[in-house]
Formats: structure tokens, C-alpha cells, sequence
């Protein structure tokens, strides 16, 4: 067997920082289906899980992938799979299956433009609005959004952390461009890596009920071969797991998998403040569009243009009180995105006319220069 | 309620307290459930290590009832998750039984590809050649003319030879009973359920609610189809067990062979071999 960490510095892809970083998070299982830009996610694992005793399988589509991720996490598995658009269409039915039934489970999507087949080789972020909504009925799910290879191994660790200790699928929304960089990646020692694990069972087996929340919202999760004959179901269920075919059970299910994420949203949320402190305009930004708005505000603050960023490292659940705040300090937002809009839209909302926000978007298939965005920042400054 | 007077043999894998169960009357699910219970009750495998799973439909209800860990997953999508389910942890021994909707039209090509990577599984398709929850339209499975609620005038289409199907795609163990065959059906997903590799079992059932009263066919009179037109023969070439209920329905297990395992291939082929004593 070799380490699964392979700690030391490297000069990688974003997708392979990704694999290494599931493997050093203690993934054990990955299913997937061959896709542009997410392909070398699949390709490196698929070399690396069975030296380290997990397992890869191809499946036949993203369907049973996403699926296969499901089954395996359920007997116990860390387990992941990796897309795009395309894909990530694919997987939204199942994903509402890990959802409901609270399977802790890794998804990535490194964006392509789209709609359908898009540019399978350029970047795009317009996927956003998908993560948050793309599996049908209510819930909430965490999503996070690497801007750097050195991030992909770092967020895909959080991403797991995240999936356990919660107990639901958690989304890392790359881009092709994040995804196809190279660059230093630094992977520490492993006993520097701190993992989480799904909380499971105690006590009783004959008394023990599959979704009855614990403290922080969050129940334990017996595996398929622990003996506690657990019943799964997508179908609305009570704490039981148990069919339960009622507007009464729906809610108290609705509300047990959105509070968990609504009770710890200080304990989920992360975001990175560059330049803000006094700054009279604030860029928001994610992903690799977030590096172009770094530069953007290096050269503006060289202008003498007071301004800052707001980096959404979570995506979902949204930042609201971080955006809510800011909103009320400054002159002017600036939401920098790979779409048209969608992210905004959440801007738009949160700063609710506290001060005027824009939009530097475009729907892909190239990056958003510093220049874009500089001459929005100007703009809105009044320069 | 539960007196000594009133368990049944089966209580200890049921979860009695969700029975009654949601099939109609005339129904051939139960009995193929039954037969699936009684198997796993009597071969002797570690149920504490056995786990149900199903999809959606009638039949996809099967892991509701049973007091196993049980999957109930989404339409057509129990054998992949099934698939996960066994990677994961190889010791598990799992069963899918679902219908024919849901194996072999929305979750026809998992079924193709686990079959052909001799994925360690027993799947148990009970067949009502309809779409029973949803109340009775057109399936893949429906005989050519007859009536559903999709195909009033009689089915332009013609049906899977589930057999046939699954030989082609690569499955290890291929069976066929009626639900009037219960020894048979049971001493078959007993040995399906023992051995290495993809095992398939097709159960013919009536549905006398969704197809049956379309059909002009009184539950009695499906159930005497199955009893009068039933030939057994093991062995039987599974290109020739198309069904025909007019002529004779093939029964029997046709197919019982080893080859390795997905599991089986992929650690010898996939994963660094300790190193070869020197000869």
C-alpha cells in the first residue's frame, strides 16, 4: 500500500490537487463517468485509490455514479465523484436522494460553459444557481468554490469534513480553469490534516432511530452491516426512516435537513476579506473570477480607488450576514462572476438597496480580465 | 399485537409494524416477497450483513417491509446504488428486488453494465408486465396487443425477453418462476443469494388492478396461465424463453456459470500485487 497522503510540494493541476486532496481526506471510494474538464480528477484517482485500498469503478453514466457514491457511502465509505455541466444534470437526481437521506458524500463540478453541451473546454461558472437549486423540492446545501490548485486540495478536505460532520452531499464548484491550472501545490504532513467523521451510533440497537437529529441538529448514521437494520427511504420519512405520507412529517423532515446547515451557519460558512477595511467599493467574487477581482483591486488602489474584496470560499448557504454588513459600509458592490448574474442575484438581495450593486459577468468561455473589472470599479468610485 | 399465538415464521425479518402492506389483493408481489424472505431466512447467510435494496414501484416497496438494513433509492437506480453499496464493504451480501418498470426501462443500462462486470449481486425482478403504482400503463415487459392505460387500443410495442437480456449483457445466474412456483423461486434466490457474481431471477406475477381487469383476466384465471402454461426446463437456451402465454411459458434456470468477479478482477488486475516469490 502507499500513503495516501503524498505530503511535499508539487507543481499540479487543480483536478489532480482534487484527487490528492479526497485521498488525504480519507476518500475511499469514487465512482465516476468521463467528462471534460473533470476527466483527470477521475484519471489520477482511478490510479491511486486501489494502491491505497479504496476502490474506483466507471460507471455507465453520471446517474449511476452518483448513485454508486450513495450506496457506498451508506456502507460506510467516504466516497466522491467529479463532473460537469452535463454531468452534474445528471447526478441532481440522485443528489436529492443524498439530501433527504442524509448521506454524506463529495460532489465536483469543475464548470464549463453551458447550456447543455456548451464548451466542453472553457471555463464558465454559470452552473451556481444549479448547486444551490438543481435537484427538485426544498433544502439546503453547502457548496464551495476553489480559486487556486493549492485550494482544490485544501477545499476538497473541507468538503469532506463538511459532509460528515453535517451528513449530506457538499458540492465543490471549480471551473475548467481552476480545474486545468498548474501550480505549487503544498500537501503537509498528514498528522497536520484534520479530519472529520461521520457521528455514528451508540446504545440499543432494537431502540435506535435513523434520523433523530442529535445536539447540533445532526443524527448518527448507522452503516448497511451494523447491525441496526436501518431503513432508507426517498420518500418523506419520520425519525424512524419510515414512510410517512403527511404534510406534518414533510415539514418536520424539510426542517430537520435544513436546520442542521440553517443552526451552524457560523460553524459552515467561510469567506476571505482582501483590501476591505476601508474600502468604498467591494468586489464579490468566487473561483477563478476571484483572482482577476485581486488584481483588479491591486491596480485600483494604485489609482487611489479605495477598494476591496469579498471572497466567497462557501458560495452556499450564502454569506447573507457577511454581505449584509458590508453592504451597509461601503459606497458600492461589484459581483464578478463567470454568468450573467446569478451569484448577483444573491447580492441583490442581501444589500437590499443598501448600496447600489453591479455586475462584471460574461456567460464563459474566457476569464474576466483585471481590466473589466477596473473599469467597472472606476465607474461605480465615480472616476 | 403480538401474542405467540399470532407470529408468523417470517416476523423476525419484517418490519410487522408497517404491515399492512400497500398491495392490492390478487397482488403476486407478497408472494414473491415471501419466497425472497424465506430464502434469506433459510440459507444461512449473516443477515446482519445483508442488505435490501430497491427502487421505486410496487415491487420497489420490498425494502420497506424487511427488517434488514433496507435501501429504498430512486426510480431505476437501485442496482447502481446496490453496486456502491457492495464496493464499499464486500462482505455485504446484496439483494435488489424491484420491478420490471424500474429494472428494465428507466434503469435498463444499469442493469446491462452490472451484468456485465459480473458485479456480485442478487437481483429479483418481480414482473406484472405494467407499470402497477402509477395504475397501469405500458411498460417494457407489456405482451404486443395488450391493453394498459397507455395503450388503449393494445400495445404496438413488444416486450423484453429478460432472459435473453440478461445472458447477453453477461449475467452469471439467470432464473425464471411464476409466484405459483414458490419452492422453486425460493430454492432459486437461496442459491443465487449463496454464490459469487451477477444473479438474476425474473418472478411472474399478476396485477389484476393495473392489468388484469384491462386485460379481461380475473386474478384466478392469470394465476391458472401460470399453472397450465408453465413448462420447466433447466438449461433452457435463453434466446428461446420468449414469454408466450398463448403457446407455453419457459421456466426454469437456464444459466449457472462462474466467471470472476468485478470485485475478483479489479484486485488482481488493479491492485499492486505483493511481490512474486522468485522461482
Amino acid at each position: 500500500m502507499k500513503p495516501a497522503v503524498l505530503t511535499g510540494e508539487h507543481f499540479i493541476t487543480g483536478d489532480v490537487a482534487c484527487a490528492e486532496g479526497a485521498l488525504a481526506a480519507g476518500c475511499s471510494f469514487f465512482a465516476g463517468y468521463p467528462i471534460t474538464p473533470a476527466t483527470e480528477i477521475a484519471e489520477h484517482i482511478a490510479g491511486r485509490l486501489p494502491e491505497t485500498g479504496g476502490t474506483f469503478i466507471q460507471m455507465e453514466d453520471e446517474i449511476a455514479a452518483m448513485a454508486a457514491v450513495l450506496g457506498a457511502s451508506c456502507a460506510g465509505a467516504k466516497s466522491m465523484t467529479a463532473t460537469s455541466g452535463p454531468g452534474f444534470s445528471l447526478m441532481m437526481e440522485n443528489l436529492g436522494l443524498g439530501l433527504v437521506t442524509q448521506t454524506p458524500c463529495v460532489v465536483v463540478n469543475v464548470q464549463r460553459a453551458g447550456p447543455s453541451t456548451g464548451l466542453p473546454t472553457l471555463g464558465a461558472q454559470g452552473d451556481m444557481m444549479q448547486a444551490r437549486w438543481g435537484s427538485h423540492g426544498h433544502y439546503e446545501i453547502i457548496a464551495l468554490a476553489p480559486s487556486s490548485p493549492q485550494e482544490m486540495f485544501f477545499l476538497t478536505i473541507a468538503a469532506f469534513n463538511l459532509s460528515e460532520t453535517y451528513r449530506l452531499p457538499v458540492l465543490i464548484m471549480a471551473d475548467e480553469v481552476t480545474g486545468h491550472l498548474s501550480e505549487r501545490v503544498v500537501i503537509p504532513d498528514a498528522s497536520k490534516i484534520k479530519l472529520q467523521s461521520r457521528p455514528r451510533p451508540k446504545g440499543r440497537k432494537d431502540r435506535f432511530k435513523p434520523f433523530q437529529a442529535g445536539m447540533n441538529g445532526v443524527a448518527p448514521m448507522a452503516h448497511a452491516g451494523d447491525g441496526y437494520k436501518v431503513h432508507v427511504t426517498g420518500l418523506t420519512h419520520d425519525e424512524r426512516g419510515y414512510p410517512a405520507m403527511t404534510a406534518e412529517a414533510h415539514v418536520e423532515m424539510i426542517s430537520r435537513i435544513t436546520g442542521k446547515i440553517r443552526k451552524n451557519l457560523d460553524r459552515i460558512i467561510l469567506v476571505e476579506e482582501y483590501r476591505l477595511d476601508d474600502a468604498d467599493v467591494a468586489l464579490i467574487s468566487y473561483g477563478i473570477s476571484a483572482r482577476s477581482s485581486l488584481a483588479a483591486v491591486d491596480e485600483a488602489r494604485s489609482k487611489g480607488i479605495r477598494a476591496g474584496l469579498l471572497r466567497l470560499i462557501t458560495v452556499w448557504p450564502f454569506p447573507e450576514d457577511q454581505l449584509r454588513r458590508l453592504a451597509s459600509r461601503v459606497k458600492a458592490l461589484i459581483t464578478v462572476e463567470l454568468n450573467l448574474g446569478q451569484i448577483h442575484l444573491e447580492v441583490q438581495r442581501c444589500s437590499a438597496g443598501a448600496a447600489p450593486a453591479y455586475l462584471v459577468g460574461h456567460p464563459g468561455g474566457t476569464v474576466i480580465t483585471p481590466g473589466d473589472i477596473l473599469r467597472q470599479i472606476e465607474e461605480a468610485s465615480g472616476r | 399485537m403480538t401474542t405467540s399465538a399470532s407470529k408468523h415464521p417470517l416476523d423476525p425479518i419484517l418490519r410487522t409494524e408497517r404491515i399492512p402492506h400497500i398491495w392490492c389483493p390478487g397482488c403476486g408481489i407478497g408472494t414473491a416477497f415471501s419466497s425472497c424472505l424465506i430464502a434469506l431466512q433459510s440459507s444461512g447467510i449473516d443477515l446482519d450483513k445483508t442488505a435490501v435494496v430497491s427502487g421505486i414501484g410496487c415491487s420497489g416497496r420490498g425494502a420497506g417491509y424487511v427488517r434488514l438494513d433496507s435501501y429504498h433509492t430512486t426510480h431505476g437506480r437501485a442496482i447502481p446504488f446496490a453496486t456502491g453499496m457492495k464496493l464499499a464493504n464486500p462482505e455485504l451480501n446484496v439483494i435488489v428486488f424491484s420491478g420490471d418498470g424500474d429494472l428494465f426501462a428507466i434503469g435498463g443500462n444499469h442493469f446491462l453494465h452490472a451484468a456485465r462486470r459480473n458485479m456480485d449481486l442478487t437481483v429479483i425482478c418481480v414482473n406484472n408486465f405494467n407499470y402497477g403504482m402509477t395504475g397501469g400503463q405500458a411498460a417494457a415487459t407489456t405482451p404486443n396487443l395488450a391493453k394498459t392505460t397507455t395503450t388503449t387500443r393494445g400495445n404496438p410495442e413488444s416486450p423484453f425477453n429478460l432472459p435473453l437480456l440478461a445472458y447477453a449483457s453477461g449475467a452469471t445466474y439467470i432464473a425464471r418462476w411464476t409466484m405459483l412456483h414458490t419452492r422453486d423461486l425460493t430454492q432459486s434466490i437461496s442459491e443465487a443469494i449463496q454464490r459469487r457474481g451477477f444473479s438474476f431471477i425474473e418472478v411472474l406475477a399478476p396485477c389484476p388492478t393495473g392489468y388484469g381487469r384491462r386485460n379481461k383476466q380475473k386474478p384466478i384465471e392469470a394465476l391458472k396461465i401460470f399453472q397450465e402454461r408453465a413448462v420447466v426446463k433447466n438449461g433452457a437456451n435463453p434466446a428461446e424463453v420468449l414469454l408466450d402465454f398463448k403457446r407455453g411459458i419457459t421456466l426454469g434456470k437456464f444459466i449457472d456459470f462462474e466467471r470472476p468477479t468485478f470485485t475478483e478482477s479489479y484486485d488482481k488486475i488493479c491492485r499492486p500485487q505483493p511481490a512474486a516469490d522468485s522461482a
